[in-house]
């Protein structure tokens, strides 16, 4: 056993934080705030041909990696802010469900079907929505339409997310069922949502941290008293574990052997031990990424609550993931039902 | 990221289990929590059939007369005992975890070759003799004096939070020999029949006598029983704490597990969950905490079996584990409702409730942010030494 993060998946991240910094700049991003469209087309085929959404896919249509490494790779979409309906795109691309997903040249999101409200992100942009089914994990398949044979539709004037715009829906079109049922592909898609949580809780760890450093205030830096130290410590238990979490519930997803072994271990079967492993990465991934922007902000001060530092990006995005592949709610209630009942 | 176990863990797993399986029924028992002659007996009476297995020290190095096995390995056997029920390592802690490495990394031959074999088979017990009434967190502040007159030092002070000394061979003492803070500070072992050594029980939260307080008169020290230099026992004395391989509270979680599967049936057998909806999510948050704390074990573990150190992991794997814990031992208890106010096991109308160690591990629980480190401490270390925040200090 060597859980350590490889070598070569920190190449992977190291690869992806030096093309997001030279071609999706914290600047370049935010440019786009509140418009309609939140990514520009070319910079979403540029993250195609980076290969971002076929990472799980065989050579030579992908790069033959598993899970856990397409989850470095979204911690840093994560940690940089990416608009886009990055989740959905992957997925719609290593099942090759729309053209054009694989290579950035199609955008896919995810929708919850548990509406009313049924809200759409990035709507215009989208070529297809992957529809979630409604009773979450372990629903026998999900079901997807084409965003042509979408009802009519409202702009929400003011999105949570400026970065990440809304439309809402005035009905569910009846989706045909996809052919194969897929039983993991919500679970793929919670652990890489949970994996850019994990990013975005990173984040804000770190721009507190170098804030903490450099902020005086009483003569010195405001990092020197313990009442904010605690608070950057905390910050990190929180990404550390979920991080831990996030990873495991990859591993597993690529291994069926052992996630069959820990399962018989475990006196269960491996779709509920796989289960378990998914939802509570995605429940404490969720919790890391909001807790952490806040305590960020709260470590900035006034500044903290300004348009202009960008923690409240992270905490906005990590509320709008919160509440897709599963929200709090969901997840610790399926957490304690998954418990094996008492003995008889 | 690999989570397989190689061929020779998975043989090393297979080869305890089945000696587990075949040992553990012969074992009997755990004597009551408060009777320390017996808990001595019984603990060492699984240490020596440790040792004759082969599995005495799987955490020493072979030049220490220990299995030498790799942290992997001392995860597997961690985890295979806990699962199995095997006793926990009890009043042998100090010696096999904290003063026998001390020795094998500082000690001279002929201490190790007096010291290390006991504690390895199972015959002498060690205590430690580290904090005091005015050092706690602060522990280089230690008062505890040693004045060497001839061949010996005469020591004279206080120390506490001293777990089984009552039954204890040998102290492991720190005790200041020179002026400077961590520079005037020795590493001493004290036989604990010496004269001049009171015993004073101290009685816990729980009303048991886990811990004591120590009165040292005058008690004569060979200058021969001290490990390392003279005002060089605070680098010894780390020596040992990064010994530590990410293992430290396994035994903790997977007990916590079990608990909180037990409370589990429980809320199942007293029908709480049709009522509240609440309870379960309650539940589902520890179940992800818990399983994100051993798979950041296993990250740990990885770690130093590639580096030696654990990584940036003890702290934070101390922080959140004991908080859950806690967490944990609260819900507990409120789900209990009145059955948490006994200590006793009590009897619903479906059989036992199984109050009984649920409130055993409330009263457990409260410690767990406090000993080996206080939170607020850990929190220090882990902003200066892993962020990088100034030190106040």
């Amino acid at each position: 056993m060597d859980f350590r993060v490889s070598e070569g998946q920190r190449e992977l991240a190291e690869g992806i934080r030096t093309m997001l910094a030279g071609r999706l700049p914290l600047e370049r991003i935010r440019a786009r705030e509140g418009d309609e469209r939140a990514i520009d087309a070319d910079d979403w085929a540029a993250l195609g041909d980076t290969g971002v959404f076929t990472l799980t896919l065989p050579e030579p249509a992908g790069a033959g990696l598993g899970l856990a490494d397409a989850a470095v790779v979204f911690e840093e979409l994560g940690r940089a802010l990416v608009p886009g309906p990055l989740v959905g795109t992957f997925l719609a691309a290593t099942r090759d469900l729309v053209p054009g997903a694989a290579e950035g040249r199609a955008m896919v999101a995810v929708c919850g079907s548990g509406g009313p409200p049924w809200l759409v992100e990035h709507l215009t942009s989208l070529d297809a929505a992957i529809l979630l089914p409604a009773g979450g994990m372990g629903g026998d398949h999900s079901l997807m339409t084409t965003i042509s044979e979408a009802p009519t539709a409202q702009r929400i004037a003011i999105p949570l997310d400026p970065l990440t715009p809304l439309w809402q829906l005035s009905q569910l079109p009846a989706p045909p069922n996809l052919d194969d049922p897929d039983q993991e592909l919500f679970g793929d898609g919670a652990i890489l949502t949970a994996a850019l949580q994990v990013g975005h809780a990173a984040e804000t760890l770190d721009l507190a941290v170098a804030y903490a450093k450099e902020r005086e205030q009483f003569g010195k830096p405001i990092g020197s008293f313990q009442a904010i130290k605690h608070m950057c410590a905390d910050m990190l238990v929180r990404a550390e574990v979920a991080r831990a979490a996030v990873h495991a519930a990859a591993c597993l997803a690529d291994a069926p052997d052992v996630l069959a072994a820990e399962a018989a271990a475990a006196g269960t079967t491996p779709f509920v031990w796989q289960q378990r492993a998914v939802a509570g990465a995605k429940l404490l991934a969720d919790e890391a990424a909001i807790t952490n922007a806040r305590v960020a902000i709260q470590v900035h001060g006034g500044m903290g609550y300004t348009w202009e530092v960008p923690l409240h990006l992270h905490l906005k995005r990590s509320r709008v993931l919160a509440t897709t592949f599963g929200t709090s709610s969901y997840l610790s209630t399926l957490l304690g039902t998954l418990l094996p009942p008492p003995p008889t | 990221m690999d989570l397989r176990y190689t061929a020779p863990e998975q043989a090393f797993r297979d080869e305890l289990r089945t000696w587990l399986a075949a040992t553990l029924p012969g074992v009997g028992t755990p004597p009551p929590h408060d009777d320390w002659p017996l808990r001595r007996e019984y603990d060492l009476r699984w240490q020596q059939l440790l040792f004759e297995a082969g599995y005495a020290g799987v955490d020493w190095p072979a030049e220490g007369g220990g299995r030498g096995s790799s942290p992997v390995e001392q995860l597997i056997f961690k985890e295979e005992c806990e699962r199995a029920g095997a006793p926990y390592v009890g009043v042998n802690f100090v010696g096999l975890l904290h003063a026998g490495p001390t020795i094998i990394a500082e000690g001279t031959a002929a201490q190790k070759e007096r010291y290390l074999p006991a504690i390895l088979r199972g015959e002498e017990v060690w205590c430690q003799g580290f904090s005091e009434p005015d050092a706690g967190s602060d522990l280089a502040s230690l008062r505890t004096k040693a004045v060497r007159h001839g061949d010996d030092y005469v020591v004279t002070g206080s120390k506490i939070w001293t777990s089984h000394a009552e039954v204890a061979d040998f102290c492991e003492l720190l005790v200041r020999t020179g002026e400077e803070r961590n520079r005037g500070i020795s590493w001493l072992i004290m036989p604990m029949d010496s004269p001049g050594i009171e015993i004073q029980p101290l009685r816990t939260i729980e009303g048991t006598t886990e811990f004591a307080q120590l009165f040292l008169n005058d008690v004569r020290i060979p200058v021969a029983n001290r490990v390392g230099d003279e005002n060089d026992g605070w680098r010894v004395t780390m020596v040992t704490l990064s010994f530590e391989r990410g293992t430290a509270f396994v035994g903790e979680l997977l007990e916590c597990m079990r608990l909180l599967g037990e409370l589990h049936h429980i809320g199942t057998r007293l029908d709480l969950f049709e009522r509240d909806g609440s309870w379960l999510k309650r539940i589902g948050r520890l179940v992800a905490a818990f399983d994100a704390l051993w798979a950041l074990t296993k990250r740990n573990v990885s770690e130093a079996a590639q580096t030696g150190v654990p990584g940036i992991g003890g702290s934070v794997f101390k922080l959140s584990f004991s908080e859950h814990a806690q967490t944990l031992a609260d819900l507990a208890m409120e789900m209990l409702d009145t059955a948490g106010l006994s200590a006793d096991p009590l009897a619903g109308l479906n059989g036992p409730i199984g109050n009984a160690e649920q409130v055993h591990n409330w009263y457990k629980s409260i410690n767990l942010t406090i000993a080996a480190g206080t939170s607020q401490v850990q929190r220090n270390i882990v902003a200066e030494r892993i962020l990088g925040l100034p030190k106040a200090r």
